[in-house]
């Protein structure tokens, strides 16, 4: 069994109303900290903690926190990311959700480290259900002297605030993020200056996922010391990971990260295998821009190591034989389950949440989605599949924001690992539709398919 | 002319207060929310009267409406069923669901039945994918969907005078 820092006490009846939060040792991270610790020895403990940003890019949170500029008389301002647009991940709903207590707790000692005396809480509009269970934990904390003014004695006031966004992928990009919230459309900004600098309403700002400032909680209460052995190397501490397509237990689990992919994919205690007795085919294995991985890759690297659920060796390999935790999305496809069809879904997704601001993606995007259509639906030529590279190529590293490769890297590794299953399409046009390529050399190690 | 009843106008302002001093023109997605509760839809008289609450001109708020993809600026039925079919649900069969909505109440995504009651749209990932296949309600989700569920929940979209939010 993992152990659990931040799901642990999600199931305790009633978790969701303060006394029982607070009954089950609750808030006590925000009395350590507010009471005994400087807001600069916070940020310490969050570096030391090697904790990693938990959105997608994996950035050492201690040290963007310590980033933050301090000029004298400006406001600072924390914003929590809870976008969660990504397609396959939908683990901060389940935290806001189970445990809205936590988020609100590591808001509060996160605040408090970085002087933002009003921190908002951006919320993708379709949760919409979820503004009123974080509003009412808001509530009750601030009843508790959790939130307002001189908080605990300390002079240091906070106030949280729920800030919907309306529909929009492209508003979980930090600076996307921020124009949203000033009431704008969500057009990401050109990077420098950075949020760290110049951020909300021009004042320096941090914006972090909503796993990362739970996590926080965990760090305080155990100090970095403790938090630091769980997990292995530079991939400290639990992670929530979504697990979702053809698999027997969708849902949310917090892992230790070093479990092997094969342990959390078959074992009982999390995806369960397979569903309906079917084999393993592929996965995406931290949310929709991450690479596809045949089974073979998936289980182990390239050099037949085991491959395990964490940052490094996600991305043992590169992009070339490996992935990436991004957000923690983990989507499985089944021997039966279409690589061109997903790709397909995936590239219509990116077309439709572009910005429209470069070229490239605008363009791009759609080039891509209308390539793939046509693959699917048996239009397509053997000279597109080498068109849809070279669309994908000019994309990536031509964009304001990374959403260009995001757009552009499902696309890339789908050629890469799955070209055979183009060419299928190609070749057999009336068929695309009605049946699937099934297995081939990339089937499941554990149980050899007969292609 | 289009406006809040009193409860909802006091609303507005406490969403304006969570913004500092001459930043309230951060309200308008919260108050566009507000506006499409209130009225079903985003018409230009509906977005010029947020306008005239925020202090903004009526362009800041056409800007903003036509981004985001949860502001209808048609009119749409009372019940709106916005189905995922993004990759994750697509694996575990939403492309089954939204041709049988669509076949049961006889229109495409995108379309409205003649007696205004449903409109089924397509949307994309709703951060539930584990749940899948599912739809989007009103301020809820309707998970796990089958055939079955789908039928139940028309028949419950029929028999409710409200709008089951
Ligand atoms: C297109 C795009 C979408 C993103 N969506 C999200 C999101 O939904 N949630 C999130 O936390 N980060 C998202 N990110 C990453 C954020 O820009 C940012 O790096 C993150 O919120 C930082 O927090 P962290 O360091 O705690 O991970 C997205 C980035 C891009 C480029
Ligand atoms: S890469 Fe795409 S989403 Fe990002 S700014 Fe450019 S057009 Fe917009
Ligand atoms: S893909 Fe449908 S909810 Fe994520």
């Amino acid at each position: 069994m993992s152990r659990k820092l931040l799901l642990e006490k999600a199931h305790v009846e009633g978790i969701r109303n303060y006394d029982v939060y607070r009954r089950e040792g609750g808030y006590s991270s925000v009395e350590k900290a507010l009471k005994s610790m400087a807001p600069d020895q916070i940020t310490d403990e969050v570096k030391k903690s090697g904790l990693r940003g938990r959105g997608g890019a994996g950035f050492p949170t201690g040290l963007k926190w310590s980033f933050l500029a301090k000029p004298a008389g400006v406001p600072r301002y924390l914003i929590c990311n809870a976008d969660e647009s990504e397609p396959g991940t939908f683990k901060d709903r389940y935290l806001m959700e189970y445990i809205p207590h936590l988020l609100i707790e590591g808001l509060i000692v996160s605040s408090y480290a970085l002087g933002s005396n009003r921190t908002y809480i951006y919320i993708r509009g379709e949760y919409a259900w979820i503004v009123g269970i974080l509003e009412q934990a808001i509530a009750e904390a601030k009843a508790n002297g959790w939130l307002g003014q001189n908080i605990l004695g300390t002079g240091f006031n906070c106030e949280i605030y729920v800030h919907p966004g309306a529909g929009a992928y492209i508003c979980g990009e930090e600076t996307a993020l921020i124009e949203s919230l000033e009431g704008k459309r969500g057009n990401p900004r050109i990077k420098p200056p950075f949020p760290a600098v110049k951020g909300l309403w021009d004042c320096p700002t941090v914006v972090n996922n909503v796993e990362t400032l739970a996590a926080v909680v965990p760090i305080i209460n155990l100090g970095a010391e403790e938090y630091l052995k769980i997990g292995i190397g530079k991939s400290t501490g639990t992670k929530l990971i979504s697990a979702c397509g053809n698999i027997n237990k969708p849902g949310v689990y917090e892992i230790e990260m070093n479990i092997s992919v094969e342990e959390f994919v078959y074992s009982d205690e999390y995806c369960g295998g397979i569903a309906g007795g079917k084999k393993l085919k592929a996965c995406i294995p931290g949310g929709s821009s991450v690479p596809i991985l045949p089974a073979n890759l998936l289980l182990k690297t390239a050099k037949g190591e085991t491959r395990y659920m964490n940052y490094e060796s996600l991305s043992d390999g590169g992009f070339a034989t490996g992935s990436m935790m991004g957000s923690g999305g983990f989507i499985i496809l089944d021997e039966d389950q279409c690589v061109v069809r997903h790709t397909y879904t995936l590239a219509h997704f990116y077309r439709h949440e572009s910005c429209g601001q470069c070229s490239p993606c605008r363009e791009g995007t759609g080039w891509m989605e209308r390539i793939l259509k046509n693959i699917e639906y048996g239009k397509g030529k053997m000279s597109d599949i080498d068109l849809l590279w070279d669309v994908q190529r000019k994309i990536e590293g031509n964009t304001i924001c990374p959403l260009g490769d995001a757009a552009a890297w499902p696309v890339a590794a789908a050629i890469r690992h799955f070209r055979d299953e183009f060419e299928w399409h190609v070749l057999n046009p009336e068929e695309c539709l009605k049946r699937n390529y099934g297995l081939a050399h990339y089937a499941d190690p554990r149980t050899p398919a007969v292609a | 002319m289009v406006h809040f009843p009193e409860n909802t106008v006091k609303k507005v302002q406490e969403i304006m207060a969570r913004y500092p001093e001459g930043k309230q023109k951060s309200a308008v997605l919260p108050v566009l929310h507000l506006a499409q509760e209130e009225f079903g839809w985003l018409s230009v008289e509906a977005m010029d009267y947020v306008a005239s609450l925020l202090k903004l001109e009526p362009i800041e708020v056409y800007e903003v409406a036509t981004f985001y993809s949860m502001y209808n600026l048609d009119p749409v039925g009372k019940f709106v069923f916005e189905v995922c079919q993004t990759g994750p649900c697509m694996l575990r069969g939403s492309d089954d669901i939204i041709s049988y909505i669509g076949q049961k109440l006889g229109i495409k995504p995108g379309e409205t039945t003649p007696d205004g009651m449903f409109t089924l749209k397509t949307v994309e990932c709703l951060g539930a994918c584990g749940y899948a296949p599912l739809l989007q309600l009103g301020k809820h989700y309707r998970e796990h969907l089958t055939r079955e569920k789908v039928d139940a929940l028309i028949d419950e979209c029929r028999k409710s005078s409200g709008s089951l939010n």
